[in-house]
């Protein structure tokens, strides 16, 4: 879809640069000029907000280090110290706090929209493994930093999370001794996670990279999930179509952010984290934070402690698997009939799921938990089912007669847009 | 043509030797940089010298209470078992028991009224209650965890709950009647 490149230099700096290092090319054709499906809804717009996302937790989160100490007798005060004496401190890690949780609002939205649109088909499978990596690697570095300001549920959440390796059969014991480097959650896990919490967010970066030259490499799926056929028609530059309106998406979510960071800081902690780690006291009700609420409930539901372990890590990866798991050769739930109803039924599962991660572990929640699991599951099952023999209804002919209608073809509008895709044209 | 053969491979055993070796080489390099990589995040000599063992004076823990103490940053509960409670622990089947284990062979013979316990959950590490008095003992005289509904009983065994393995018994001896020294 990226097609040969519409860049002209225009300067003699510009020739220069070009045969030496082409990055204004590569910017052009990947930022400016790349043809994006003209129908893209406002659910696109989610993966520039976790871009942006990203940013912004790299930047406070530098920042941040400049005044936090991590040792197990000090991190907590310096937090303190950040909120308090630091300029600006209780900004910066309110924004890093409360970015955290908008970073898996975004991811989640964006994840959502992949499963409905059947974004994870091909050619696009090596895209969605991609991402499920950078899910995972989000989930290890949100866990690693929440470990930081070293309060009651840093401490516990750590202790419960890295008691889940001690599951694995022959080695667990090694494996949890090993991420401790002692005998207990000490201030050598604290040392080492502030290491890898400071690593992770880089190495995030990078399979991003891979991911956008993957997308870019097959092209954006769209809400029909009917591929690109013509691309004049079909398609407009990325700038300014897509640019103003990522823009846009943007600025909107930043209200929502703003709104937490500014009104409603502490509205997703605990209260518990503003007590000091304490070694010898369990707060009455370990709860992770929200983005982790439905894979806990998973490993409550089972009452093994390695199957458990086994059922909440299957959650994650069976998503890598969707590709094949997914039979029907329709994208979008759009024009599926049953499997539309099925991927609601999922979403109501997932929220479900999340709910009763925050419930105690007893009586009707632990029964409602199973059950939810079994649901959570089901729904590949089913995709796998309902896929050999549902009855898609009609896909347009093409991505531009979805938006126009088949009988305006030679009208202004298809004109005017075919002239602002000339760029393109020799692609 | 074995003899053609013969030339051929003559030709390139050298270099498939220096191949050969050129990989183990590499490979025995790899190891020895993986090694003090993988090492350093084991515990550090100074965690595994606090983990001396330690003495413990039982004389002031009354009958029916319990106390925590740490040792190598663990948690270990020493409780002062009434004799209802040691009854209660003798008195059930073990091979009902989830993790079959007899009282008489989690405390030490002479002074079954000591049950010396480390106190972390055997399912993912929270700190049971129980040892205070009003705390939920859960159903079994013993400890609840209130993480994720584990139940011990008074001998420190699993009962209900996802926990999978009874409150492992800490390594000690008394050194007295009323003295242990734990590790």
């Amino acid at each position: 879809m990226s097609g040969h490149s519409s860049y002209v230099p225009k300067t003699g700096f510009e020739r220069w640069l070009d045969a030496r290092l082409p990055i204004i090319r590569l910017t052009h054709d990947s930022a400016v000029s790349y043809p994006v499906p003209r129908n893209l809804n406002y659910l696109w717009t989610f993966g520039g907000i976790l871009m942006f996302m990203l940013v912004a937790q790299i930047v406070t989160g530098v920042v941040l280090v400049m005044h936090y100490t991590p040792h197990a007798t000090m991190a907590f005060n310096s937090v303190e110290h950040i909120m308090r004496d630091v300029n600006y401190g209780w900004l910066l890690r309110y924004l890093h706090s409360n970015g955290a949780s908008m970073f898996f609002v975004a991811v989640y939205v964006h994840i959502f929209r992949g499963l409905y649109y059947g974004s994870y088909k091909a050619p696009r499978e090596v895209l969605w493994i991609l991402g499920v990596v950078i899910f995972l690697l989000m989930m290890a570095t949100a866990f690693m930093g929440y470990v930081l300001p070293w309060g009651q549920m840093s401490f516990w959440g750590a202790t419960v999370i890295t008691n889940l390796f001690s599951a694995l059969p022959v080695v667990g014991e090694t494996i949890v001794t090993f991420l401790w480097g002692g005998f207990s959650v000490d201030n050598p896990t604290l040392n080492r996670f502030f290491s890898l919490h400071y690593l992770l967010p880089f190495m995030i970066f990078g399979v991003v990279i891979l991911h956008v030259w993957a997308l870019h490499h097959v092209g954006q799926n769209n809400p029909t999930g009917v591929e690109v056929k013509n691309v004049q028609k079909d398609t407009v530059p990325f700038t300014p179509y897509a640019t103003i309106k990522d823009i846009f998406g943007m600025v909107c979510f930043m209200f929502v952010f703003a709104y937490f960071v500014f009104y409603q800081p502490n509205f997703m902690g605990h209260a518990d984290n503003y007590i000091p780690a304490n070694p010898a006291v369990t707060p009455a009700h370990i709860v992770p934070e929200w983005y982790f609420l439905p894979f806990y409930a998973i490993l409550r539901a089972i009452p093994d402690k390695l199957g458990g372990v086994v059922a909440m890590g299957a959650a994650i990866v069976v998503l890598a698997f969707l590709p094949w798991i997914d039979t029907s050769k329709i994208k979008s739930m759009s024009y599926r009939p049953i499997g539309r109803q099925l991927f609601w039924a999922f979403v109501v599962v997932c929220i479900g799921l999340g709910w009763l991660g925050a419930m105690p572990a007893e009586g009707g929640y632990v029964i409602a938990s199973r059950i939810f699991t079994a649901l959570y599951f089901g729904y590949f099952v089913a995709l796998f089912v309902v896929g050999l023999f549902e009855r898609p209804k009609a896909l347009p002919n093409s991505i531009a007669d979805s938006v126009l209608g088949s009988l305006q073809g030679g009208s202004g509008a298809r004109v005017a847009l075919a002239t602002a895709a000339e760029p393109n044209a020799k692609g | 043509m074995a003899h053609a053969t013969d030339t051929k491979s003559t030709q390139t055993t050298r270099r498939d030797f220096l191949m050969l070796a050129t990989g183990a080489a590499g490979a025995v390099g790899l190891g020895a940089v993986v090694v003090p990589l993988v090492s350093q995040l084991a515990p550090d000599a100074q965690t595994v010298a606090a983990g001396a063992p330690i003495d413990v004076d039982l004389a002031p823990i009354a009958e029916g209470q319990a106390i925590k103490l740490f040792w190598r940053g663990k948690l270990i509960f020493v409780r002062h078992r009434t004799k209802k409670e040691i009854d209660e622990a003798r008195s059930v089947d073990v091979a009902t028991l989830p993790d079959p284990q007899t009282d008489q062979s989690r405390v030490k013979e002479g002074h079954d009224q000591y049950l010396v316990v480390y106190g972390s959950c055997t399912h993912l590490g929270c700190v049971p209650l129980g040892n205070n008095p009003g705390d939920n003992k859960g159903d079994y005289d013993g400890w609840f965890c209130p993480c994720h509904g584990s139940h011990y009983d008074s001998s420190g065994r699993i009962r209900r709950g996802p926990a999978p393995l009874n409150l492992p018994v800490p390594p000690y001896a008394f050194s007295t009647d009323s003295k242990i020294r734990i590790g």
